[in-house]
């Protein structure tokens, strides 16, 4: 083989990579733009007014998530499975996003941690990787952690709304995520940056209880 | 007040205790628990793979050191024999880590291992133009790299091979790797070009500034469409053609005047001149 076919059939199968990427990064744009809107309506719980209709939102969320459900099976179309972390990066970011989203909805809902499986299942995917398309562990524990962050924000305006009560379950919550984040063995990876983060999430809830609790305006245990 | 906080302090402490006792047997602990050995799991292999892609790395270096002494020695046979030992031995290192790779998705651990791969390469394509004065291609290349294991499993094998598909395990490199790899080569290619004119052999460097050439517009059809890396190589690898071609000028231009066995002194002197020069392109 003479060095010129070698070269272009190695610039045929560059090209047809470039061509699958493409693909990808359309339906990841519709899936972040899908992503965006379900936040929009999450975001609405932080309003005072928003605090009574928590459950409509977490409803029409939940809606939302049908068509994300249906956008992530065009994604699983685009590529072969089995190729799942060549391509991982395009759909790294977004797939967090909506693990976040997903945990959210759940812990508004129950006010519990949503495991990986539910996750996987609201997002119609698989949670281990043989199986096709799923969800890295690394992305559900990035999707966690951005909830986190979310949650010490619900903290300070359930005060705000007159939810003396929500600081003090966040925060038996979080401390809870913060012991369990504890037993991982964390390189230094991004996951180890975001996880970083997380101790002024828990320390910013501790605060908002301690001045519920100075001011005798959080129940008693 | 500080009373009453003093006396609220251990209530507190006491409270977080027993949250703490709680929590350890409920079903985000479990959960994590989990998530730490997946983690752990993940993590040791891709060690391993950095580990073996070291030694790979190391090896194939040798190799092409090992390479080199050829423009020096007048039996080549010896030195192409002992490389081609030295990169079973590589191909072995990369068997473990196929045999690591067993299962899993190629890519999930690609940047632990791609720097020994692309050394392999490096290594594999030298050897190859040394003795064959062409380019291995990416098939020739993966058609090595295909293993049989070892007495333990074959005895296995024997048993249940019908079942499992035979014993065989093969590694693909991938397109990007290879191409790094070629580029990786290019200078290689300039050092035997530089040191074959120090041992009076006329023909090599304009094989090689042929074979260079035709390399370098390989690369240049294939542009920006490949990965990053490859347009940051593509940068040395116009230095050494420079090189290459320069040296060919020199001994066209000079071959005729100069008796050949002054032809090394010329040259040296030529290319200590030229270096500087690089420095400001």
């Amino acid at each position: 083989m003479s060095v010129t076919e070698m070269f272009s059939s190695i610039q045929g199968s560059l090209s047809a990579d470039q061509d699958v990427r493409e693909d990808i990064r359309k339906v990841v744009q519709a899936l972040e733009q899908t992503g965006r809107e379900i936040l929009t309506v999450l975001q609405s719980v932080h309003q005072t007014a928003g605090f009574k209709e928590i459950p409509s939102k977490c409803e029409r969320a939940r809606e939302l998530f049908s068509t994300v459900r249906t956008q992530i099976a065009e994604l699983k179309t685009k590529f072969p499975t089995e190729q799942y972390y060549r391509f991982h990066e395009h759909w790294r970011f977004v797939l967090q996003r909506l693990a976040f989203l997903a945990t959210f909805v759940v812990y508004l809902e129950t006010e519990t941690l949503v495991v990986r499986e539910e996750v996987a299942k609201i997002l119609g995917i698989e949670v281990v990787r043989e199986k096709g398309f799923h969800l890295d562990v690394e992305d559900y524990l990035a999707g966690v952690l951005i909830m986190a962050s979310e949650l010490s924000r619900l903290a300070v305006n359930s005060v705000t709304a007159g939810d003396y009560t929500r600081p003090l379950r966040i925060s038996n919550f979080i401390n809870g995520l913060d012991s369990g984040f504890r037993l991982l063995n964390l390189k230094n990876d991004p996951l180890r940056k975001r996880y970083d983060g997380l101790k002024y999430d828990v320390k910013k809830i501790e605060e908002v209880v301690y001045d519920l609790s100075i001011r005798g305006l959080a129940k008693d245990p | 007040m500080d009373r009453r906080e003093g006396e609220g302090c251990p209530r507190r402490n006491a409270d977080a205790a027993q949250d703490r006792d709680v929590n350890s047997s409920s079903p985000v602990i479990a959960a994590f628990k989990v998530f730490q050995q997946e983690l752990d799991t993940k993590h040791d292999k891709h060690e391993r793979l950095v580990k073996i892609s070291r030694d790979v790395t190391i090896e194939s270096k040798r190799t092409i050191f090992l390479l080199h002494r050829v423009t020096s020695v007048s039996n080549t046979d010896d030195i192409l024999k002992e490389a081609d030992v030295k990169l079973d031995a590589v191909r072995q290192k990369i068997g473990q880590i196929a045999e690591e790779l067993r299962g899993e998705d190629l890519f999930q651990f690609h940047r632990a291992f791609t720097p020994g791969i692309q050394e392999y390469v490096e290594a594999v394509t030298f050897l190859h133009y040394i003795r064959h004065r062409s380019l291995i291609s990416l098939e020739e290349i993966n058609a090595m790299l295909v293993f049989t294991r070892g007495e333990q499993e074959e005895l296995k094998g024997s048993v249940e091979a019908p079942q499992t598909g035979g014993p065989v395990l093969t590694f693909q490199v991938t397109p990007s790797d290879y191409l790094l790899g070629v580029a990786d080569l290019t200078g290689e290619l300039m050092r035997l070009c530089i040191s074959s004119v120090g041992n009076g052999d006329i023909d090599t460097p304009f094989q090689v500034s042929q074979f260079l050439r035709q390399i370098h517009d390989g690369f240049s059809y294939i542009g920006n469409t490949g990965p990053y890396e490859v347009s940051k190589k593509l940068h040395t690898l116009r230095q050494s053609l420079g090189k290459v071609e320069d040296a060919c000028y020199a001994l066209r231009v000079r071959g005729s005047e100069i008796p050949k066995h002054m032809l090394a002194d010329v040259f040296s002197s030529r290319t200590t001149h030229l270096e500087p020069e690089e420095g400001v392109v």
